[in-house]
């Protein structure tokens, strides 16, 4: 039996996992919609992986999880890494890119860039506050234009024109949008002027005052979006690097982890069959009336997190 | 004594224990202290501020609102040199409208020239005071002040190494307490002697070159840990030393605009208010001593702050330092701080092992 591993990454809109072997080749994917259900989608994701692995050849023995989900999944998977987004995507891109030096990243509500030298991270930064300018967005206006955001990147290529939009904010550029809706201009030109906005947006922000320095990998959800790779390389006068799996580096990064990782543990695909549930309690002991929330698994509580002091921990009882 | 005034105050960190003391002892009242702050003090602060103010004026307005339910009467507010001038005037008003009846004193009117204007408000307090009482107590009361951040500085030093968990906090209780108690000069020397080699002997397990990081910026927010959802006690979890210098003894009573003025020359000509100016400062003195990182923290929408933030680019550039920009409102998710904390703790450490 040879060892494999396990990368979960699960964003705000979308799951991603894949199983790797020691070498780091991806031997399973899959990619799915996380629905507002983590678990959910968890537990779809492992059954799509199980049906494209050789579980006769390879034994699972790490997994790592991360993306906003990663404390729930990893509790449920019994996950041997739970690590930061921000981490797991500079470790994954650099398997794949040793040289990279400027990782641009944006996802369905977050964005991040991450500025690599000598293949370790020397700067991050993430949006604060506010979801302008990534995927959610995109998809969104896509909607109110009559089109799936698939076809955005294809529409966007076809304009000569790109028509200006108002970057700094979601409202504003939705307002502006509509605005130059109404008096005519073409929509292959308001979808390019988005993919354009979306870019300045994140260089504005994200990248305000960090130095871009080529090779540029880009990724996430939004990197499939051959409109904004177009605006990018438009405004860095620099080539873009987008990997077939640029989707997956998350995933891809926390199984490295999990890899490196000295404990071992053999995973269990079969957790469909497994009842996991939460359960929000408020802890009423203080005036923060922290919410709480407990993970059962199979009726019996396996964690328990969201509780700001010692009075509010649940302590949990050990099962026999 | 029959209409003994309460007065209150709001948090700040720890402070309350020396301006209980002032109260206490200049002014002959009671002090109210306001409950600590919870999510239901932001909730009261938002609900009656305008929307878009900073957040420092909301919790201000939580503590009063949760004071006066405790039956204080009397409300003081601080000025400051940015939008913190107007906190008052605006606070007493929205109270006011609210239905509540109390005395204010606004010290953003006192004149600092004509510091008899000064002690005429608090005479409105205590109508016996004198002069030289007053003095005598404000000196006493900057003494303990610059005790509480003496001991805190140590503290944040060290926490992140204690052997016991809990050491350390359960030790600061038990100093403020004793601090609650003193009455005069030589009982607080005391209280501080006894206490700070106390804190010294706790058993700490410190790595010989720890990781250091060093926090920044906007002056509420920085210093009242649940408007920054405790990020100090957070990353010391993690091991390292934390350091916080801009606290109120060097940012009011030991600041030398000189000294920081040739500091930071060829980062920052003029003043940009506030705690701005100070914050560009103290990024230069930590990045020369080769801190590992540094976290830059305000609450959204402070001007003063997003001026300083362009120098601080400059300074992490000519450092290679890395600096995390925090922005805080009145979210009160802990996800988002979480996620970025995590990876700013991987990155300087990865840097680390790197050199």
């Amino acid at each position: 039996m040879k060892k494999a591993y396990l990368g979960v990454d699960v964003g705000s809109i979308s799951t991603k996992g894949v199983i790797i072997d020691k070498n780091n080749k991806i031997l399973a994917e899959a990619y799915l919609w996380t629905e507002g259900n983590p678990i959910g989608a968890v537990k779809r994701l492992i059954s799509e992986l199980a049906n494209q692995f050789e579980q006769k050849k390879y034994k699972v023995v790490g997994v790592g999880t991360t993306g906003s989900a990663r404390k729930l999944t990893g509790t449920i998977l019994g996950a041997n890494v739970v690590k930061n987004e921000i981490t797991a995507h500079a470790i994954g891109t650099t398997s794949l890119y040793p040289e990279v030096r400027t990782i641009f990243e944006i996802g369905g509500q977050d964005s991040k860039i991450i500025i690599i030298e000598d293949g370790i991270v020397v700067d991050y930064a993430m949006n604060t506050l506010c979801a302008a300018g990534t995927g959610a967005f995109l998809t969104s206006q896509a909607r109110r234009l009559g089109l799936e955001v698939e076809e955005f990147g294809p529409l966007a290529l076809q304009s000569n024109n790109p028509t200006n939009i108002a970057a700094r904010c979601t409202v504003f550029a939705e307002s502006d949008l509509v605005h130059k809706m109404q008096i005519g201009h073409r929509r292959e030109d308001i979808v390019a002027g988005l993919c354009k906005a979306v870019v300045t947006n994140y260089l504005n922000n994200v990248g305000k005052g960090k130095k871009i320095k080529s090779p540029i990998v880009f990724q996430g959800g939004v990197s499939k979006n051959i409109g904004v790779i177009k605006a990018f390389s438009d405004v860095t006068k620099e080539e873009i690097i987008v990997d077939p799996n640029s989707h997956l580096l998350g995933a891809l990064g926390v199984a490295i982890l999990a890899k490196n990782k000295k404990s071992e543990k053999d995973f269990d695909f079969d957790i469909n069959e497994i009842e996991f549930e939460t359960r929000g309690v408020e802890c009423k002991k203080c005036a923060n009336n922290c919410e709480i929330i407990c993970v059962f698994k199979d009726g019996y509580l396996i964690d328990s997190w969201g509780n700001r002091c010692e009075n509010g921990a649940i302590k949990i009882k050990e099962q026999s | 004594m029959k209409n003994k005034k309460k007065v209150s105050f709001p948090h700040l960190g720890n402070y309350w224990v020396a301006i209980e003391f002032l109260v206490k002892n200049a002014l002959d009242a009671d002090y109210i202290i306001p409950p600590p702050i919870t999510k239901k003090t932001l909730e009261l602060g938002s609900m009656h501020s305008p929307e878009f103010v900073c957040s420092p004026f909301k919790y201000n307005l939580g503590n009063y609102i949760e004071a006066l339910e405790e039956g204080a009467n009397t409300l003081m507010q601080t000025g400051g040199l940015c939008r913190l001038g107007y906190y008052g005037e605006l606070h007493e008003q929205i109270l006011k409208d609210l239905g509540y009846d109390f005395i204010f004193i606004n010290l953003a009117k006192v004149s600092y020239r004509k510091p008899y204007t000064f002690f005429s408000d608090f005479k409105k307090v205590n109508p016996r005071l004198s002069i030289s009482k007053l003095t005598n107590y404000m000196a006493l009361m900057i003494r303990m002040v610059k005790i509480i951040d003496k001991v805190e500085g140590f503290i944040r030093e060290n926490v992140g190494f204690e052997v016991v968990s809990g050491s350390f906090d359960k030790l600061q209780k038990e100093f403020l307490e004793a601090l609650r108690k003193v009455k005069t000069k030589k009982e607080m020397n005391d209280v501080y002697q006894n206490y700070y080699k106390q804190f010294k002997i706790i058993k700490t397990k410190k790595p010989k070159k720890p990781l250091r990081v060093g926090i920044i910026g906007e002056y509420y927010t920085i210093m009242e840990p649940f408007s920054n959802h405790y990020i100090e006690k957070e990353l010391a979890k993690k091991g390292m030393v934390i350091t916080r210098t801009m606290n109120i003894s060097n940012s009011l009573f030991l600041r030398k605009d000189k000294d920081i003025k040739t500091r930071i020359k060829g980062y920052l000509q003029y003043d940009i208010g506030a705690t701005g100016t100070d914050t560009v400062s103290e990024a230069l003195r930590l990045a020369k001593d080769g801190y590992d990182g540094l976290i830059h923290v305000k609450s959204f929408g402070c001007m003063p702050e997003a001026d300083a933030m362009s120098v601080l680019q400059n300074i992490s550039n000519d450092y290679k330092i890395p600096i995390l920009y925090l922005s805080f409102d009145t979210q009160t998710s802990e996800t988002g701080i979480k996620t970025r904390l995590e990876a700013f703790y991987d990155m300087i450490e990865m840097r680390k092992e790197k050199r």
